[in-house]
């Protein structure tokens, strides 16, 4: 059973859904990415999402874009991220899912990277702007490394392409709330329960909600129909400020304080 | 593994030239590509959809544009008679308006009422602007803030139309980046919004719908062609940013073996990686904004920064179709540099009266290097793609033509 499998298995038991936090790599260093990556697990994250810089993030609002300007700006790149996860799985058994735009993959080289990621202890890969049409070939080297393989759907998707979406999918599917690219909203959005209830119909897979999503109540409201609730704007923003002005231990502390607070536990130690 | 449980997928590749293209976007763009690619194959099965198409663009946009045979500087290269394809003629000032027109009435069919838009060099942007006017649509013109400092007339224009210029302030601040945002907006707004994407770039069916609308292009070059020589041309040039006026002049030719074609890329100040956009000098194949083609990037798979005196051709892609015709070799792509465009600007200014774009100073600079080592019978083409009064700040300053005068 893949690690994934085992995550939200054990989160269906406890009756909750994962709490799935995205982080960039590398924002506001590689040394903060893994202790905030530590901290986050230690305060009740069940799957990580690692972001990967890229220069182009065409599908992400003005936080996540900054975010990844940053990192790349420290020179932060796919090696880096892997050897980040490395680290993060040396130390943790949170389940570790990439996040990234497909060019930096295909530069490295499709089986090249699989390899990398599975020896770095990485559980599975989503590409923004992959479609399953279009993902043969990544599909064949990932699964071969017993990558899982995650994409998205959205509410724009018909039910024709929620099968093959859900066909190509190993490990969960990420569901997006909503049109449009990331960044928190007060709400979560009317077509979002009506996606997952459609998802659902062609797959026995947990589905993740996200995009839009950064406080307590919404990620309530959204663990009652969803398996995994994603939440990464928001926490995105309470890294940077806490950087700016604590460094990467004001980033830590800001991650775990941001974390806790959508948890509504004070701590899961 | 899930790769094995299910190795073929449901829903066969889209879109593809050889090795390149396809559609590379976020699972929210998918279903609006498709409606696109819907209604675009009803539009082409429908003469209505033709006969509207074409009474635009010869009642509004001035086609057909001429064939013009450049005396005084086929005399001074010596070579084959050189002529000029005048799209710098059309209303607007360049090429542009044949793909703004043709998916204004698409979008019309489609129930779109709002248009979106990136702009490089203005042109794209004023053409979009222009037929949004025309049609009664919202416009909304994203532009690099870099693009929007150098092409201020172009601005002026856009919102003379009535359109709305977003300036973008993001990565390189030129075209790369308007088309990042106009994404975004899409993928936000793609219920009531209709992208009208400027060149043959970006996911399926944009490379060959906007090809489609720019291939009248080639098809009145070639018969315009025929009727003066009773031959075909030696060889065609055209200026390649994303490609759009190159592909429409060569592909009525692609069935004819003997004419060469060659496409001219932004030297730049030098081929060094971040001083051109030269894709076949120093790219590879990659992903960039929905498409698989030649790219500028780094080791990392990083989008590399480019430069160019040219914004329309200051750009890191190049459309999928341009890439399969030079693996293939049907069509050859030469680098020419900031100092041989504008050098070229002003030949074709004092020979023959014509002040072409900066992008169209490309494509004939690659023509002045080659037409005097042609055989001296027959003749060649240049694409002269948009006329250069937008460019006129550039190039009055890098020629020294002002002294102390500001536009």
């Amino acid at each position: 059973m893949s690690r994934f499998a085992e995550i939200f298995s054990r989160t269906k038991r406890e009756r909750r859904s994962a709490l799935v936090p995205f982080i960039t790599a590398g924002d506001p260093s590689l040394e903060g990415s893994l202790a905030i990556a530590l901290e986050l697990a230690r305060v009740g994250a069940d799957v990580l999402e690692l972001g990967v810089p890229f220069s182009d993030p065409l599908a992400d609002g003005p936080v996540i874009q900054r975010s990844s300007e940053r990192a790349l700006a420290r020179g932060v790149h796919l090696d880096h991220v892997l050897e980040l996860a490395r680290c993060i799985r040396a130390q943790s058994s949170i389940g570790l899912l990439l996040f990234g735009y497909y060019n930096p993959f295909l530069r490295m080289g499709l089986e090249r990277f699989a390899a990398a990621a599975a020896v770095a202890g990485v559980d599975g890969v989503l590409v923004t702007d992959l479609v399953p049409e279009e993902a043969a070939a990544y599909r064949a080297a990932l699964g071969s490394q017993g990558l899982d393989t995650v994409f998205l759907a959205a509410p724009t998707s018909p039910d024709a392409r929620l099968q093959a979406i859900a066909q190509a999918s190993s490990g969960f599917i990420y569901a997006v709330s909503r049109t449009g690219v990331t960044g928190a909203r007060n709400q979560v959005p009317a077509g979002a329960r009506e996606l997952v209830s459609r998802l659902r119909r062609h797959t026995e897979l947990p589905i993740a909600l996200g995009f839009g999503l950064s406080t307590a109540q919404q990620v309530a409201e959204v663990a009652g129909f969803a398996d995994g609730v994603v939440v990464g704007t928001a926490l995105v923003d309470a890294i940077d400020r806490g950087a700016q002005t604590g460094g990467d231990a004001g980033a830590v502390h800001a991650a775990g304080a941001f974390l806790r607070g959508l948890n509504g536990t004070p701590s899961r130690t | 593994m899930s790769a094995l449980r299910h190795p073929v997928s449901p829903i066969s590749l889209a879109g593809r030239f050889g090795a390149y293209g396809g559609r590379y976007v976020p699972e929210t763009l998918v279903q609006p590509l498709e409606e696109l690619s819907a209604a675009y194959a009803a539009a082409q099965a429908d003469p209505e959809f033709h006969a509207e198409l074409r009474t635009l663009l010869e009642k509004f946009a001035g086609r057909p544009t001429p064939l013009f045979l450049a005396q005084r500087l086929t005399d001074l290269l010596k070579g084959p008679r050189v002529y000029l394809k005048r799209e710098d003629l059309l209303h607007t000032g360049a090429h542009k308006i044949n793909n703004c027109l043709g998916q204004a009435v698409l979008a019309r069919r489609m129930g779109k009422r709002r248009i979106i838009a990136e702009t490089g060099a203005g042109q794209h942007g004023v053409a979009t602007a222009t037929v949004c006017a025309l049609f009664g649509f919202e416009c909304v013109v994203y532009m690099g803030e870099e693009d929007m400092a150098r092409q201020a007339l172009n601005v002026a224009r856009m919102r003379l139309l009535g359109a709305e210029v977003r300036g973008v302030d993001a990565g390189s601040r030129t075209l790369k980046d308007a088309i990042n945002e106009a994404m975004r907006d899409w993928v936000t707004n793609c219920a009531t919004t209709h992208y009208m994407l400027g060149s043959v770039l970006g996911a399926h069916p944009y490379p060959s719908m906007v090809r489609d609308f720019h291939v009248c292009i080639g098809e009145e070059a070639r018969a315009q062609y025929l009727a003066a020589e009773n031959a075909l041309p030696a060889a065609l040039f055209a200026c390649v940013g994303g490609g759009s006026n190159a592909i429409g002049l060569f592909h009525a030719f692609l069935s004819d073996a003997g004419v060469a074609m060659i496409g001219a890329e932004a030297g730049g100040r030098g081929l060094q990686l971040g001083e051109h956009a030269a894709r076949f000098n120093g790219g590879s194949p990659g992903v960039l904004q929905g498409t698989y083609s030649y790219i500028l990037q780094d080791d990392h798979g990083q989008i590399a920064l480019t430069h160019s005196v040219s914004a329309g051709l200051d750009y890191p892609a190049i459309g999928p179709e341009h890439a399969a015709l030079h693996d293939s070799g049907r069509a050859t792509y030469v680098a020419v540099g900031d100092r041989e465009a504008l050098q070229a600007c002003q030949l074709l200014a004092r020979t023959e009266g014509i002040i072409p774009a900066l992008e169209s100073a490309h494509a004939v600079a690659a023509a002045l290097e080659r037409v005097p080592h042609m055989a001296k019978q027959g003749g060649v083409i240049i694409n002269i793609s948009g006329r250069g009064d937008k460019d006129m700040g550039i190039i009055g300053r890098e020629l020294g033509l002002t002294h102390g005068e500001k536009f």
